[in-house]
């Protein structure tokens, strides 16, 4: 019992920068505003708003949904928040799907948004509330110490070296150069540049990390009627999945993303892809590392455990491979708000498939994409796969 | 707005407390007794039955920066289709219902939970939510905003203060016949009116202290439901609107998110005239004039009629139309994020005929109506009926 | 797709010296104190005895640590206390140069994961390890994964109860 076909007919983003002059409720309204605009619609055609924004600490503000809601174009409509973390990006978009799927909506507006610069001393801050208050909490945990933990565990298991995984920093740093928001695009990144950087917490170095950003982006989500009157080349839902492992994150084998893996089963399910590695075209999996990259692409199935690596050293993942990665240069690249940077994949995927992509266009007509985000506790997964 | 593709029903209730603390129980603890007692009056094996999962919690009131790192464990639901809706209970369960008719799951929970006892500062914390660059530097405390708003009720409609202190009255004792209440009592009308005053006009009896619990139901499409259970209650309509954000330019009068909620919950279920239309209602008194308020807002009487309503005992049980039967926020306490579906569980149990010494005699239809509380203009209403 | 990005306004650490930005401050006060509940409780009143303790699913028959009243696998009530050893295998490790607001640690910090003795296979629990070094070269050179370890705990007298009853793991 399926629910109804669901389109993206819209997408717009601002800028990704380090600190912006811009509110959070500005900058959701300048994303909300371009992706209107980019399928020629106006507010009154929205019949409800889904938004989209990681944790409250970063603002300092109680009830962000509420604080947001006058730029996200949500005063008097419909308007939630669902949050999964670093996944929310993604899962903003399916909540959109779910909206409409379900009967209930013909349009929505998708907003995510970041402002993660109001955090003072360092937006870091904000994280150390991630941990469990009674155990974690008083040994003074701070974010990096978990992916770094995760980092060892998986290039240990596989026997992976920095250099391999530092290839994912350098393709996904060129790859944006070509982006017009991208925040540390650099065309002329070298390996070495990331092995010599700074070590912040063995084995994570400075260019293994995304930056702290500021930016939003949004989509225009509508039921198949609507996509058809207001697109020739609406940007369909073809699956959808998302899945939240156990809290007890110590007690997990970090070296492999099973939540991932249990999203995807369920995306693919849904889009009736039994070939995974044939039929996606376009990846855009979640980078604020460069080894979560590799991670995530095995979770989706795309490259069996402990060989991701060898997509990137090989080319496979390069924008002209037989299998793009992060053509959007990512959050490595383009910058991390990080609910913004979520949609912003979901956002590449429609620009690619429509051939908007310019400069960053893959190339031989791409038809499918697969979008991936992750969050929480090294923990949650949420997938979106759309075609054309 | 359309109705749903799918039939949802409600198939199983469960919670934990309500009481002023409860220091016995973690947060885990006590949605583990609560999800444990749904499961089983739904009959599900949660590992074997449960796609999915949705709780509504805000990171400022459970302490820890992307709060549903915490939730899958206790609930039977690691490794599955689980998500947060940082909003309302009633907002949750309309994502649950969503996911449902869309076609996501077959049986998803709805989970909420207040542990305000452990926010040794839970007025500053609401303070958060205030805006942060025009309001905060005023360093007011957020309750004078329901100050401004119940004067502007008063006025406008020319309700006695005495009125507004019967709603008081009514909820507490009613709250003597629940034995989930936290704050049952035998109060007058000199009680509430002579209580210290907090934010004039509104005196402290008038304003709901909060309270541990937490609550869980399960949610099942129409074909599997009818397999579950034949205590269904069936969800016939919803809706949930946001209206202004700034104290500078909303509706002090009326509610109108309320109305707008309403208005769209129900078109979906064919209600014409809602005066007629419910055996009882479950309406947020996070503050005394706000059951007034929002009865009007739901087109259950005329601006400025609630008050009399009340006064001439047409809200109690055995009235003309039982308003919070249950006790409401007042009598209950209030439960955060969980406060509406604390609205909803008595209504699911008083269409069940389990409501005991407070039953509303043959109830076949409810009204559910919660606020998000201070400072926000968001609300949420569920149309339930016995019948699908 | 260039139309459809907002050219958003950069600013620079110039415009904050010079006063070209306004800004409010507010520090963000939330003052919590989180009931531990049963299985926490007990779990934080055992290493004030200086004793590491977890909890046993008889269906499953894993015994976890942190320990839960419920089985996450089985969705039922977990059954019995275990005493757990206060020894270990790291599972994974960390150098840790930065604290949270990124300063430079004159002497890295190495947060671990380590699987304790007496519980199954993979339960680690996050602790620090110690005793390994001051410089990031010295503590690559002694840890690896799979190290053995054991707690170091506080004097009696000083525990309170709290995870930070054990000061550090150190190789044996
Ligand atoms: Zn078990």
């Amino acid at each position: 019992m399926a629910g109804r076909r669901v389109a993206i007919v819209g997408a717009g983003m601002t800028k990704f920068v380090r600190r912006a002059l811009e509110t959070g409720p500005e900058l959701a309204w300048e994303a909300a505003s371009k992706a209107l605009e980019s399928c020629e619609m106006t507010l009154d055609q929205i019949d409800a708003v889904v938004l989209g924004s990681a944790p409250d600490a970063f603002d300092g503000v109680h009830m962000k949904v509420e604080y947001l809601s006058p730029g996200a174009g949500a005063w008097g409509k419909p308007t939630i928040r669902g949050f999964v973390g670093g996944g929310t990006g993604v899962f903003a978009a399916i909540q959109g799907w779910y909206h409409i799927a379900s009967g209930m909506f013909d349009t929505v507006l998708v907003v995510c948004e970041e402002k993660m610069s109001s955090c003072h001393p360092h937006p870091q801050a904000a994280f150390n509330y991630i941990f469990d208050p009674t155990t974690e909490r008083p040994l003074g945990p701070n974010l990096l110490w978990i992916f770094a933990l995760e980092m060892n565990a998986y290039m240990t298991k596989y026997g992976l070296t920095k250099r391999d995984i530092a290839l994912v920093a350098v393709k996904n740093k060129r790859n944006a150069a070509g982006h017009p928001a991208a925040q540390l695009a650099d065309p002329d990144i070298t390996v070495e540049d990331v092995l010599n950087s700074e070590v912040l917490a063995w084995p994570v170095q400075r260019l293994d990390v995304s930056p702290t950003s500021d930016g939003a982006a949004a989509i225009v989500m509508a039921a198949e009627h609507v996509a058809r009157r207001v697109t020739n080349k609406p940007v369909w839902v073809e699956g959808v999945g998302w899945s939240l492992d156990t809290q007890y994150w110590t007690n997990r084998d970090l070296s492999y993303p099973t939540y991932v893996e249990e999203a995807a089963r369920k995306a693919y399910a849904m889009a009736g892809i039994r070939e995974p590695r044939k039929e996606i075209h376009i990846v855009e999996p979640y980078d604020p590392f460069d080894y979560k990259e590799l991670h995530h692409l095995e979770g989706l199935l795309l490259a069996d455990r402990g060989k991701a690596a060898e997509l990137v050293v090989l080319g496979t993942a390069n924008r002209d491979g037989d299998m793009p990665v992060t053509p959007s240069g990512g959050l490595l690249g383009v910058g991390n708000p990080i609910s913004a940077a979520g949609l912003m994949k979901v956002a590449e995927l429609f620009w690619q498939l429509r051939g908007e992509a310019g400069s960053r266009q893959v190339p031989g007509q791409p038809k499918r994409g697969l979008a991936q985000a992750w969050g929480d506790l090294m923990q949650v997964g949420t997938v979106i796969i759309v075609g054309i | 707005m359309r109705r749903w593709n799918t039939e949802v029903a409600i198939v199983g209730a469960g919670w934990s407390g309500f009481r002023s603390i409860s220091p016995d129980l973690s947060f885990r603890e006590m949605m583990f007794e609560a999800a444990t007692k749904a499961y089983s009056d739904a009959g599900i094996d949660p590992r074997r039955d449960l796609d999915g999962l949705v709780t509504a919690e805000e990171d400022f009131h459970e302490g820890v920066a992307i709060s549903d790192e915490y939730v899958p464990d206790q609930m039977g639901a690691v490794l599955k289709s689980v998500h947060t809706i940082a909003g309302d209970g009633l907002q949750a369960l309309a994502a649950g219902v969503m996911q449902i008719a869309a076609g996501a799951g077959r049986i998803v929970a709805v989970e909420s939970h207040s542990k305000a006892s452990n926010v040794l500062n839970l007025d500053q914390i609401t303070a958060l939510a205030l805006d942060p660059v025009y309001q905060r530097p005023l360093e007011a405390h957020p309750i004078f905003i329901a100050g401004l708003e119940f004067r502007r009720y008063l006025e406008v409609t020319g309700t006695p203060i005495e009125h507004v202190a019967r709603v008081v009255v009514k909820n507490r004792r009613n709250a003597l016949r629940n034995p989930r209440a936290a704050f049952p009592a035998d109060l007058t009308l000199e009680d509430v009116l002579h209580s210290e005053p907090l934010a004039e006009p509104l005196t402290r009896a008038m304003a709901a202290d909060p309270a541990d619990g937490c609550v869980v139901f399960v949610l099942a499409r129409g074909d599997v439901a009818r397999t579950l259970t034949d205590r269904a209650v069936w969800i016939r309509g919803l809706g949930w609107a946001t209206d202004s954000y700034t104290l500078e330019n909303r509706d002090w009068e009326g509610a109108r998110y309320l109305r707008q909620a309403a208005e769209r919950a129900y078109r979906q279920a064919g209600i014409q005239s809602p005066r007629r239309a419910f055996d009882l209602v479950e309406v947020d008194d996070t503050f005394a004039y706000k059951e007034l308020q929002h009865l009007e807002a739901l087109g259950l009487c005329r601006p400025g009629e609630a008050g009399r309503w009340t006064a001439e005992g047409a809200t109690e049980v055995g009235g003309e139309l039982p308003v919070n039967p249950s006790g409401g926020c007042l009598g209950e306490g209030h439960l955060l994020e969980a406060s509406g579906l604390a609205r909803l569980l008595e209504a699911v149990l008083q269409l069940r005929g389990e409501a005991g010494p407070r039953q509303v005699p043959n109830a076949r239809t409810a009204l559910v109506a919660s606020w998000r509380g201070l400072p926000t203009t968001t609300g949420a209403v569920a149309v339930l009926s016995r019948e699908p | 797709m260039e139309p459809w990005v907002y050219p958003s306004i950069a600013l620079k650490q110039e415009d904050f010296e010079e006063g070209r930005i306004r800004t409010t401050r507010t520090p963000l006060r939330g003052e919590y104190a989180w009931d531990a509940g049963v299985a926490v409780g007990r779990f934080l009143a055992e290493l004030k005895a200086g004793r590491l303790v977890g909890r046993r699913c008889r269906v499953c028959r894993r015994v976890m640590v942190p320990p839960r009243m419920f089985c996450e696998q089985c969705f039922r009530p977990t059954d019995t206390w275990v005493l757990l050893q206060d020894t270990g295998t790291v599972l994974t490790f960390s150098v840790c140069t930065v604290a949270w607001d990124m300063r430079r640690l004159e002497v890295p910090e190495v947060p671990a994961v380590i699987a304790i003795d007496g519980a199954s296979p993979g339960m680690g629990i996050l602790h620090k390890l110690g005793e390994v070094g001051q410089t990031n070269d010295e503590i690559l050179d002694r840890v690896h994964i799979g190290l053995r370890v054991q707690a170091v705990w506080k004097p009696p007298h000083q525990r309170e109860g709290a995870i930070t009853d054990i000061l550090y793991f150190r190789p044996v």
